[in-house]
């Protein structure tokens, strides 16, 4: 269960900056005044929880969880990996969702229009809960690259969007998982926006054999860091009453 | 050189993009895949305390809204008590409110969107006084590259948000404003409005939590 504590403050030297003129958007989407500091109340370490029972049998399987007529097309793949805080502990049973393109790099959503086709029997989302060690796994297929307003020539690297929750509110994040040897990565302003070299290629995920199916699928790991929580060796009571 | 104290790092933030909707809130992307969908739907006809509706459009620096921004919220019940274990207060657990939400901006308006209930007074940190109903935010979008957090308090409550531990830290005291919700009646709804400023003379009061 979570502890009533505080969680460590957010090293903001490994995360994007908000104002990256690298990738436009980000101009006119970034607040310029400093964020205000403020120590966690009960509004920042606690959040939402969710339950097992929640879960439908083929949320983590995105191969299956739309498929009418045939299974997804594209390069088969099993993503897994553990959900840890920054002690190292594993964080278990807490959400994670996920989202990505097609094989071919077109979403399916209404206001994608790239001219890639749509797969009938891909839809693109999962979710699942990490288990009582913060191991989690979903089955998928390979997402595509595909180009974006930019520069005129922009591509995205293969990405798989990630959304997680952790214990408390103040450990929400939001991610993308890129691949192993995609030669679009140096070229990514996406990716480009984090400043710290170490930091951004802990987002690649290596290709793991051992972790395949073979002669089925094939199994990239990516291991995600939460926030850690204070242990209070000396008393520092949070609540008030 | 010392030992290493051998913690790990956060995993990097990276923005939602445009399509956050397909693994959020897929219905909104144009297709069904879930058999229940996750924070649309907040209360339940057993949910205590007074109902309510928070809108608002999210403004970017040119003065234009955000029309493909993801909002949740988290909060307390109507007796001021979180879901979840790390609350030790001693006020009753509502069955019927987990107390988040989410909600895409509308495609066009850009307008956010959730019925939800007033949530309580919430005990602050020790030594310091009850936190004033409030609502926490957290704000993602295309071009957001790490989530935004915020708090929406309510206007009508003035003798307890002159209270509040958080609003008075914050200086220069005019920007307490910037997390004002304004109550509204419509339709015999009570709605609160809270438009949200990315930059500019307005820009909204954001946490670093």
């Amino acid at each position: 269960m979570p502890r009533e504590s505080e969680f460590f403050q957010r090293d903001r030297t490994i995360h994007p900056p908000a104002f990256t003129p690298c990738y436009k958007t980000s101009v006119l989407r970034s607040p310029r005044l400093p964020l205000l500091s403020l120590q966690n109340s009960l509004s920042e370490v606690t959040g939402p929880m969710f339950g097992a029972h929640e879960l439908g049998s083929l949320d983590n399987d995105l191969i299956l969880n739309f498929a009418k007529d045939g299974e997804a097309i594209g390069q088969r793949l099993i993503v897994y990996g553990r959900v840890t805080d920054e002690t190292g502990a594993g964080v278990a049973n807490t959400l994670l969702e996920f989202w990505q393109a097609n094989a071919g790099g077109r979403y399916r959503h209404k206001n994608d229009r790239y001219l890639a086709p749509l797969d009938p029997n891909f839809g693109g989302c999962g979710r699942t809960l990490t288990d009582a060690e913060g191991a989690y796994a979903f089955r998928t297929i390979k997402p595509g690259p595909y180009p974006w307003r930019n520069f005129v020539n922009s591509w995205r690297p293969a990405h798989i969007h990630f959304s997680l929750f952790g214990t408390g509110f103040a450990q929400r994040l939001i991610t993308q998982m890129y691949f192993e040897g995609d030669p679009l990565l140096a070229h990514d302003p996406m990716f480009g926006t984090i400043p710290d070299r170490e930091a951004a290629m802990r987002l690649v995920a290596p290709l793991d054999l051992n972790a395949s199916v073979p002669l089925d699928t094939l199994a990239y790991r990516f291991d995600i860091v939460l926030r850690g929580r204070r242990s209070t060796l000396f008393e520092n009571k949070l609540q008030g009453n | 050189m010392v030992p290493p104290l051998g913690y790990l790092k956060e995993t990097a933030s990276q923005t939602a993009g445009p399509y956050v909707h397909i693994g959020l809130l897929p219905r909104q992307a144009g297709f069904e895949v879930f058999a229940n969908s996750f924070g649309e739907a907040m209360v339940g006809p057993k949910t205590r305390g007074e109902r309510i509706g928070i809108e608002g459009v999210i403004f970017d620096g040119a003065g234009a809204p955000l029309r493909d921004a993801m909002v949740e919220i988290w909060q307390a019940n109507a007796a001021g008590r979180y879901n979840h274990a790390a609350d030790l207060q001693n006020k009753p657990i509502d069955d019927e409110f987990r107390g988040w939400g989410r909600s895409g901006c509308d495609f066009e308006t850009g307008r956010y969107c959730f019925r939800t209930i007033k949530p309580g007074p919430v005990v602050g940190r020790s030594g310091h006084r009850p936190m004033a109903p409030h609502v926490n935010l957290w704000i993602v979008a295309r071009g957001i590259n790490i989530g935004l957090s915020t708090r929406m308090y309510f206007a009508d409550e003035e003798a307890a948000n002159a209270a509040d531990p958080v609003l008075n830290i914050i200086e220069p005291a005019a920007r307490r404003k910037t997390l004002m919700g304004q109550r509204q009646a419509r339709d015999q709804e009570v709605v609160y409005s809270f438009d949200i400023y990315l930059q500019g003379e307005r820009e909204t009061v954001f946490f670093d939590i």
